[in-house]
């Protein structure tokens, strides 16, 4: 699981698909308001497009492109930009988690406004689901010799 | 909704739950579970429910499985009852 | 010990499947829960947030505060993982 395991085949394969898996998880994300997917589903997609690397390859590499740390830094960054915006449009004189608000700050009406928090809101869940699922992966996988 | 296919994929995920069940070796189950989860995938998206179906592919289907082989290759792979 | 699961197992599943007979059919336009609430976002959800999924619009618009929580229970389980599984250096 965590040495390395060199195929050639697998690992060609893997280095070209997982560039297309990470822009359909980005997709799915960006992409949650006029189709089924959201953050949630577009978070555990990138999620799974790391952990193939740390399949394909070894856990080294995959630390190499996602550390411990930052892991960890991502996942708690999705929830302060979740719960951020919901605090800005407490700033600027709205209810928690009320988006049309955010129009004052934002050049655009406060219909579209609503639909750009929708947006921002799911960038922050997408953020977080995807460093969790490196992050259980990680400790499930490491080694007792390999920290950070 | 046509109760034909819903009996048909009721009757796999109910095969692949008791089979993930009786199973000895612990990464058959695993897969099988994994089975499991695409037909409730498959039956959710007949439903209606795209998202939840959606989720379901992603989640249960995919990084779960892939928690649970990683436990099982850092554990034992043979159950004792 | 086997027969006792098995009994009330068996009883469990009864009690459900006879509940099951009083839910209203799948997809029923009459049902409580399709009456009230359901018909305003269908109506006004794509005027009030130009969002054309109105699963995404009832997630992270109406119910956001609900996925606010949810988002801090994954966040949870992964410092939770990390506390219990992750090897510290000693």
């Amino acid at each position: 699981m965590t040495s390395r395991f060199d195929d050639v085949i697998i690992q060609t394969v893997c280095r070209i698909l997982i560039p297309f898996i990470q822009i359909f998880g980005l997709y799915v994300i960006a992409h949650g308001h006029s189709s089924p997917g959201g953050g949630f589903q577009g978070g555990v997609i990138l999620g799974a497009s790391f952990i193939l690397l740390c399949l394909s390859y070894d856990i080294k590499e995959m630390k190499r492109r996602l550390s411990r740390k930052r892991a960890i830094l991502f996942s708690a960054l999705g929830v302060i930009i979740y719960a951020g915006i919901g605090l800005l449009c407490l700033l600027l004189d709205g209810n928690y988690l009320d988006y049309g608000r955010l129009h004052r700050i934002l050049p655009v009406d406060p219909v579209r406004a609503r639909s750009m928090g929708i947006l921002g809101i799911e960038i922050g869940v997408g953020m977080t689901v995807m460093a969790v699922m490196v992050t259980i992966f990680i400790d499930l996988a490491s080694e007792e010799e390999k920290r950070n | 909704m046509i109760w034909q296919i819903d009996l048909i994929l009721l009757a796999f995920v109910l095969v692949c739950a008791l089979a993930s069940l009786m199973v000895k070796d612990l990464l058959s189950s695993a897969v099988i579970f994994g089975a499991y989860s695409f037909f409730m995938c498959i039956l959710w998206a007949e439903m209606g429910a795209v998202d939840v179906a959606f989720t379901e592919a992603a989640v249960g289907a995919g990084v779960s499985t892939i928690f649970f082989i990683v436990a099982i290759v850092k554990t034992t792979r043979r159950t004792k009852d | 010990m086997k027969l006792i699961a098995l009994i009330a197992v068996s009883l469990t599943g009864a009690i459900l499947i006879y509940g099951t007979a009083d839910m209203p059919d799948w997809g029923d336009p009459g049902s409580p829960a399709s009456l009230h609430v359901s018909p305003r976002y269908i109506e006004k959800s794509v005027e009030e947030t130009q969002v054309p999924n109105i699963v995404t619009s009832v997630l992270a618009d109406y119910r956001g505060y609900d996925t606010l929580g949810e988002t801090t229970v994954i966040f949870t389980a992964g410092i939770a993982c990390i506390l219990l599984i992750r090897r510290f250096g000693r």
